[in-house]
């Protein structure tokens, strides 16, 4: 058999039977995926979370992860930003013919341990190769549900001045990771993309306080743009200092040399949370028990005043406002 | 971060805002020439920061910016012509020319890749021999080595479908011809740091000889920025007018005799068209003759088309320092960086997008 994905792969056919059998089954294997019904049929009651996302990273492979991991983990904390705990995805690829198999078993096996750390089950999949030029190489579909526990109400509307802006940690690691890889600009760093699952913390989070009003993951246009959207949605203004924002020497040093603000370069295991003041620091220091979050800070406060708006406390004392991004700072990092 | 954080330093940076208080008694009108000044005065705050008898202007030094439309429409119009890559700095693919931009004709088939360094442009030249690659050469004296260093390094493999757009501007001229124009009154210059780490200081002497201008190089740190600003307060109050240097740890009074070997080998200067401040004598840079077969503008046919300027734009009178962003109908309201009317918005380093993205201030 060839070590190459061929358009008979995505056919329905024979050669599509075998590759799921061999590649997706084996590595999912769950009582609702090998059944092989049409759609996964399940139970649940509550209030469910749904969302879903589409993966087109390029490089496919890059240091700290690789496309599968990030199809994973972005989809699990969308559904952990709503308070949800994360339960199952779908999982469609989109390869272009030749993609070598040994590829597409390394991301296979990326994602069966991003879901086992979730703890979340690939329930149901497809799977369609398209001619050469027609994708780049590998293109991931995830969506997932989850479970929203009772008393929990997450939204971006609900930040009330006076609440503390906690950031689970260092920003700009994942889209300057995954910048260092691109053709035409390597440069080497011991950078790793932190893409992780973030619903362990956010549950242990919630264990911790019931005033964790808004939680949003700060993916594409960085914490700026997350920052800006919650104010917007919840018709207050946020205001940060620049001197709390942790961010790595690598990811700095890289932003200085290529013209960038870490303030708008994408992470993937990163989360900002608006939390009640009084609770603030009890979430934080639970925060930084976990491994994900060991680096937390409070970084800022909601506030009355000029509702809509970011500003920020820049080093040298002088405040600013800061805006979402604007155009295309890195083209397709997730 | 070694090197950066040193030069962010807030209690030192207090310590040279509280001198400049103290000392600045006589109003002062000081233009940054660099788009990197301008970026760092507003990302930090300096300008709240500064005594009201100080006020910071912003200059023409954002090579993006001061490309002309006619220039811009030939880069667009090389890149259309079939079996042609042209290779550019990613801050030119947004600009628009006179009916359209790089990244719209990349949009519509042409071979428009970004790179970082003149050396990829060149190794794409390698890696596709069947095709003419074409370097887009825009930058002041800062990048114009790194071009000649890659025809040099052309020439030596015998790479025969590599090609350099020269756009390339020089500074010292540029900054005389603002000054004879008289349009605008100044007190001094932040003289810019990286063109300057290429050629010197000395180049900057007939700014303080022959207009009696305070001059200072600066870098681009809040701390650079800050330390520019003192001395250049210190010798108004003084009533000198000489050339210093705050950015030592970059710029030599004689500037990087080995890059300026390379450009000289190269290139020779030339009159070149600056956006809104029109044909510069000696401000541009042109191949040599035995350079020749390298100038993309010589080698391939192609029409530019007329060219046109977006109406209510005023991107000229902002390089010039006559008006500011926000004195612009446009800005913020028609030009945004997403939907840029004038260059001036697109560069990381221009005027207008800096203004945009760290000009407002609140309490």
């Amino acid at each position: 058999m060839s070590d190459k994905i061929l358009l008979a792969h995505g056919s329905g056919g024979k050669l599509a039977h075998e590759l799921v059998e061999r590649s997706f089954l084996q590595a999912f294997s769950n009582p609702l995926l090998t059944r092989l019904d049409d759609s996964a049929t399940f139970d649940f009651s509550g209030r469910l979370a749904f969302t879903t996302d589409s993966y087109v990273v390029n490089p496919i492979f890059f240091p700290g992860g690789d496309i599968g991991k990030l199809a994973v983990c972005g989809t699990v904390n969308d559904l952990a930003m709503a308070g949800a705990i994360p339960l199952y995805l779908s999982l469609s690829f989109i390869i272009e013919e030749g993609l070598s198999q040994e590829d597409l078993t390394q991301i296979v096996s990326s994602v069966q341990k991003a879901a086992k750390e979730a703890e979340v089950q690939i329930i149901t999949g497809d799977t369609k190769v398209v001619n050469r030029e027609s994708a780049d190489r590998l293109f991931i579909n995830t969506a997932g549900v989850g479970i929203v526990p009772e008393g929990v109400d997450i939204s971006g509307h609900n930040a009330k001045p006076g609440d503390k802006v906690i950031l689970s940690g260092t920003i700009g690691d994942h889209g300057i990771a995954v910048l260092s890889q691109r053709e035409g600009l390597s440069f080497s760093t011991q950078l790793q993309s932190d893409c992780a699952p973030l619903g362990k913390l956010v549950a242990e989070m919630l264990e911790i306080s019931h005033q964790i009003h808004c939680l949003r993951d700060p993916t594409r246009g960085g914490l700026a743009t997350s920052l800006n959207e919650l104010a917007t949605q919840s018709k207050v203004g946020i205001k940060i200092e620049e001197e709390k924002i942790p961010v790595r020497e690598e990811v700095s040093a890289a932003c200085e040399m290529l013209g960038f603000d870490p303030l708008y370069v994408a992470n993937e295991g990163k989360l900002v949370a608006i939390v009640a003041h009084e609770d603030a620091e009890a979430v934080l220091n639970k925060m930084r028990q976990n491994i994900y979050g060991k680096n937390a800070a409070i970084i800022g406060e909601v506030r009355q005043k000029h509702p809509d708006r970011v500003v920020m406390r820049t080093g040298l004392g002088a405040s600013r406002i800061v805006d979402m991004l604007v155009g295309d700072l890195l083209p397709r990092i997730c | 971060m070694k090197f950066v954080d040193e030069y962010r330093r807030s209690d030192l940076a207090q310590g040279l805002l509280r001198r400049i208080h103290q000392n600045s008694t006589r109003k002062a009108r000081f233009m940054e020439f660099c788009g990197g000044h301008t970026v760092s005065i507003l990302k930090h705050g300096i300008r709240q920061l500064l005594p009201p008898t100080i006020e910071m202007l912003s200059g023409p030094g954002c090579p993006v910016c001061v490309t002309d439309n006619s220039d811009l429409d030939k880069a667009i119009a090389l890149a259309k012509l079939p079996g042609i890559i042209l290779t550019t700095f990613g801050d030119m693919l947004k600009v628009p020319g006179s009916r359209s931009s790089l990244q719209e004709v990349k949009a519509d088939g042409a071979n428009v890749r970004i790179v970082y360094s003149t050396m990829d442009a060149l190794q794409i030249a390698r890696g596709n021999p069947a095709m003419s690659v074409v370097f887009l050469g825009i930058g002041f004296e800062t990048t114009a080595p790194t071009v000649a260093a890659s025809i040099l390094q052309a020439e030596q493999e015998e790479i025969k479908n590599y090609y350099v757009l020269c756009l390339h501007k020089l500074c010292p001229p540029v900054i005389k011809a603002l000054l004879d124009s008289g349009e605008v009154k100044l007190s001094g210059l932040i003289c810019p740091g990286h063109v300057s780490a290429i050629i010197g200081s000395k180049p900057w002497e007939f700014i303080a000889r022959d207009y009696g201008l305070p001059c200072v190089v600066s870098g681009f740190e809040p701390l650079d920025v800050l330390q520019g600003i003192d001395m250049l307060v210190a010798q108004i109050e003084s009533g000198e007018a000489k050339v210093e240097i705050a950015y030592r740890r970059g710029v030599h009074p004689e500037g990087n005799c080995a890059a300026l070997k390379l450009v000289d080998k190269v290139f020779e200067a030339c009159p070149a068209r600056w956006r809104g401040i029109g044909v510069v004598p000696n401000s541009g840079l042109k191949f040599r003759r035995e350079f020749e077969r390298f100038d993309a503008e010589l080698a391939f046919e192609f029409d530019p088309g007329p060219t046109s300027e977006a109406k209510g734009c005023i991107c000229g009178d902002i390089l010039r320092g006559v008006k500011t962003p926000p004195e612009c109908k446009l800005f913020a309201k028609v030009c945004t960086p997403e939907r840029p009317i004038g260059p001036c918005m697109v560069s990381s380093e221009g005027s207008c997008a800096a203004h945009f993205l760290y000009g407002a201030t609140y309490e």
